[in-house]
């Protein structure tokens, strides 16, 4: 048993041969390639090629070739069985040295922010000094799987010792069972797709699909003009042929948008409001972040842009419908908040990852519902509502894309640097909040502060 | 295979040779560890400046002579006229040289050292020194099989044995000297410092090397690095992938940025002192052609070319100079071009642009000097890079052997003439425009 407690950072803990003291983790930069749609500029990439990109262009940013780093975690979400250690193979193809540790991590959409928690929660506790998190996603080279049917002859088939038993098991094979099982968007306990589920939480909280549209038109005109005044220039390298994102359309109108069909919720005829505008499409791509302690830092004088503060997961019962399979962020802010002694009304910048323009609008819609705030977050009355010029001021997902594990790490380095860039307000760091839904019903929330 | 290789190999050259066209010599190129020189080096003249350089020479361990051997293969030939006072001084020195060039190896030497024209004491020396001038240009165009001729003048009161003197002739001996041929260093002053180590004369310098995404920015990086500096290499974000495989190479940092930006010097200093503390050598080799008659040029072209090629340039030394942030003994080299100095048919904007360079160098050399630093421009020739490789076949044949070494120079080439002219040892060195053309015929 410990012998003795001291306090640190307002933390009790209890210190130990092998527990230590808690400090800062913050974010040193980020890396990412532009995102492709799916089938464009990175069709004939793998996870391992994108995910190397963009690790290589962190390593270049930072000079960080042949550094023997604490740990490296990234993940993703449409994943071959042969890339089981996808990371260590991409560090192995990388200019770190060889002898950096790494692990894969999965939580769907979530994947790439809960890389940066669990890294930087090992900073904090001294169990390494560096690390860099990522995600990576490719739906143009997605794994396409055999049938379970034809799956399970094949073992059979292996396991078989003489002829006569071989050709028995071959006996079983059917027509249907060649047709290959190709990965979907399809939650395996509802049937329903995302796009399908988030319709129906869409409608639920009565979001017009004007507001949806703009929310997408204000995506798109964020990420250009972010893009214009050179914002991306240290968080970015390009790959490929491509130097920006390639779903951004600079041009795009409230009147355009509006032309376009809706794609998600037939089932509610004329009150379908989801279209490929306000939804995001398949994307390619991958993302990078490294962060450290502050002495690693300081000692290769590399910048420290945002200490990650704190993270929240959270989880919603969305298959017996109690909630929409993209609102457990909902539930995980209120309590990192609250830990932290914060309200909304303290951030400075919100990063609400658009999976839809529905899920953000949803979101905030539900913030603000009274009952639900009661009812639900255990409040005495609505969570509250945020200033709308501080949410996803230079763009989200309706305009960057979305290859899943990679957005998290995206929005990290975005915000991180932005975090840097506005300093202190009213005499204390700039706050800012990211919250990333995820399949299954999950989302990840975290807290990070300017430095 | 390059072009070169083409017609100095198997069919190729048994073609080559059948049309009657020259055939090019494999130059020999610097490499860490090898010998400076493929022979003796025979020192000619009998000035005090020849004395002193023989002993400085012994002490690099080359083999020295003061009188040629019969029949021995020489490395190089060391002419040292630094005390001709009428033409007729002339004749001896240059008539042993004459006796003598049979029995020069194979990418051997000729280097002359002399003083300036423009300040001799009298006609007759005057005439006499700058006699050297057209004595050597024409020896580099007789001289074959990769041998170059090039020529030291140092100001008056400048010894020969002093740092710069003897890193120009240490870098005209070696093999970092390839493709640079019938061209004069002038040595302004007694200011440098000879390396510690010959191999790694730029240890720990933090070097600034713009346009280092391909070419002969990426030869560049690669030199700089070879020879002991830290790196900051920048390109515009577009070119941001082959940047961070440049800058994973050779262990430096990219810095993705458009140096036309109004803040970008203030972010390459700032990139170059906090990561590294320092800056020490900044290379100014981003630039763009966009080739137009003069008829056809807009507005478009011709201003692109002149921010990026000069205007940048400009701005960023100007906020470098005025900034207490540069080390000690600083070095700035840019890059010029032959077009620059001899004019080219389409490129009024970007032969305007690179004249502007070596305008900028001149002017900019007197700012510096009470910090000990250096401002230099290199001007390539015909240099085998991606944007030569795009001229026509035929066309791009002509230009790159219309040249006494016959063939075309290579990014390398222009990279080890800047890292030389980066060094301490060239601290002596500023204000000049050094070519790196093979003798071009274009321009002389």
């Amino acid at each position: 048993m410990p012998a003795e407690a001291e306090i640190t950072n307002g933390m009790t803990v209890t210190s130990s041969a092998s527990l230590r003291t808690f400090r800062p983790a913050v974010v040193v930069g980020g890396n990412r390639i532009p995102f492709a749609r799916t089938g464009g500029a990175y069709t004939k990439s793998s996870n391992q090629d994108m995910l190397t990109a963009a690790l290589d262009g962190l390593i270049a940013r930072f000079g960080l070739q042949e550094e023997k780093l604490g740990e490296i975690a990234a993940g993703a979400v449409l994943k071959h069985s042969r890339d089981f250690n996808l990371t260590r193979e991409v560090v192995l193809g990388s200019a770190l040295s060889p002898e950096t540790p790494a692990y894969d991590l999965q939580q769907a959409c979530a994947t790439g922010l809960e890389t940066v928690l669990g890294l930087a929660n090992k900073i904090k506790l001294g169990q390494i000094d560096s690390a860099i998190a990522g995600g990576v996603d490719s739906a143009s080279d997605a794994p396409i799987a055999v049938s379970e049917g034809l799956r399970a002859v094949l073992l059979d088939l292996s396991r078989a010792r003489t002829v006569p038993e071989r050709l028995r098991i071959l006996t079983r094979l059917r027509p249907k069972d060649l047709s290959p099982d190709a990965p979907n968007t399809g939650e395996p306990r509802t049937g329903l797709s995302m796009g399908e589920h988030q319709a129906l939480t869409t409608a639920q909280w009565k979001i017009t699909r004007e507001a949806q549209d703009e929310l997408a038109l204000n995506s798109h005109r964020n990420l250009a003009a972010a893009y214009e005044r050179g914002f991306f220039d240290d968080l970015l390298t390009p790959y490929r042929g491509l130097a920006r994102d390639s779903n951004l359309r600079a041009d795009t109108s409230l009147e355009k948008l509006a032309s376009l069909k809706p794609v998600f919720g037939k089932s509610l005829g004329d009150e379908a409001t989801m279209t490929a505008g306000n939804s995001t499409p398949l994307t390619d791509g991958a993302s990078t972040v490294l962060l450290s302690s502050e002495e690693w830092a300081d000692a290769r004088g590399l910048p420290k842009l945002a200490t990650v503060v704190d993270g929240e997961a959270a989880a919603v019962d969305f298959v017996h419908g109690k909630d929409g399979l993209l609102m457990a962020p909902v539930f995980a802010v209120p309590r990192l908040l609250k830990r932290n002694g914060l309200t909304l009304d303290d951030l400075d910048f919100f990063e609400i990852h658009e999976a839809f323009a529905g899920t953000v609008l949803s979101t905030l819609a539900a913030w603000e519902d009274e009952e639900f705030g009661r009812t639900r977050l255990g409040l005495e009355g609505a969570f509250g509502s945020i200033d709308r010029s501080r949410l996803n001021v230079n763009g989200s997902s309706l305009a960057a894309g979305h290859p899943f594990a990679a957005t998290g790490g995206r929005i990290v380095a975005s915000l991180a640097k932005m975090l840097h860039e506005k300093g202190m307000v009213d005499g204390r760091p700039a706050r800012g909040l990211i919250s990333v839904c995820a399949a299954g019903g999950q989302g990840v929330v975290a807290l990070l502060e300017a430095r | 295979m390059s072009d070169t290789q083409l017609v100095s190999h198997g069919i190729g050259r048994d073609v080559a040779r059948k049309l009657g066209l020259p055939q090019p010599v494999t130059l020999r190129r610097y490499r860490p560890g090898e010998p400076l020189v493929p022979g003796p080096v025979l020192i000619i003249g009998d000035s005090a400046g020849s004395e002193d350089l023989a002993t400085s020479l012994l002490s690099w361990e080359l083999d020295v002579r003061r009188n040629a051997l019969p029949k021995e293969k020489l490395g190089a030939i060391v002419l040292v006229l630094d005390g001709v006072e009428h033409p007729d001084d002339l004749a001896a020195p240059v008539l042993t040289v004459a006796s003598l060039l049979r029995d020069l190896a194979p990418n051997g030497r000729v280097v002359t050292v002399s003083r300036p024209a423009s300040t001799a004491a009298s006609p007759a020396a005057a005439a006499a020194r700058q006699a050297v001038d057209g004595f050597l240009r024409s020896l580099a165009k007789e001289l074959r099989a990769g041998a170059t001729a090039n020529g030291i003048v140092l100001a008056d009161g400048v010894p020969s044995s002093s740092p710069s003197a003897l890193g120009a002739l240490r870098f005209l001996l070696s093999g970092r000297s390839a493709f640079v041929d019938g061209q004069f260093i002038t040595v302004g002053t007694d200011s440098g410092k000879l390396p510690d180590d010959v191999d790694r004369p730029l240890s720990s310098k933090v070097a600034v090397v713009t346009g280092a995404a391909r070419g002969i920015g990426a030869a560049i990086a690669r030199t700089l690095h070879r020879d002991g500096a830290v790196l900051v290499l920048i390109d515009v974000p577009a070119a941001g992938e082959q940047l961070a495989a440049v800058a994973n190479e050779v262990h430096g940092t990219a810095l993705q940025l458009d140096i036309t930006r109004e803040d970008a010097a203030r972010r390459i200093l700032d990139h170059a002192l906090e990561r590294h503390g320092r800056l020490d050598i900044m290379i100014h080799n981003a630039g763009i052609t966009r080739d137009k008659l003069l008829a056809n040029m807009d507005e478009a072209r011709w201003n692109s070319v002149i921010a990026v090629n000069i205007a940048a340039q400009l701005r960023i030394n100007q906020t470098l100079l005025s900034s207490d942030a540069l080390s000690q003994a600083p070095r700035i080299v840019s890059l010029a071009s032959t077009s620059g100095i001899a004019g080219n048919r389409g490129q009024t904007n970007y032969a305007a642009s690179k004249a502007a360079v070596i305008g900028m160098v001149r002017a900019t050399a007197p700012l510096l000097k009470d910090a000990g630093g250096t401002i230099n421009a290199v001007a390539p020739g015909f240099i085998e890079t991606e944007m030569t490789h795009r001229i026509p076949f035929a066309t791009r044949e002509i230009a790159r052997r219309l040249n006494s070494l016959q063939q075309g120079g290579r990014p390398e080439d222009v990279a080890e003439t800047i890292a030389f002219l980066a060094s301490d040892a060239a601290g002596g060195i500023s204000g000049e425009v050094l070519r790196v053309c093979g003798q071009n015929m274009v321009g002389a």
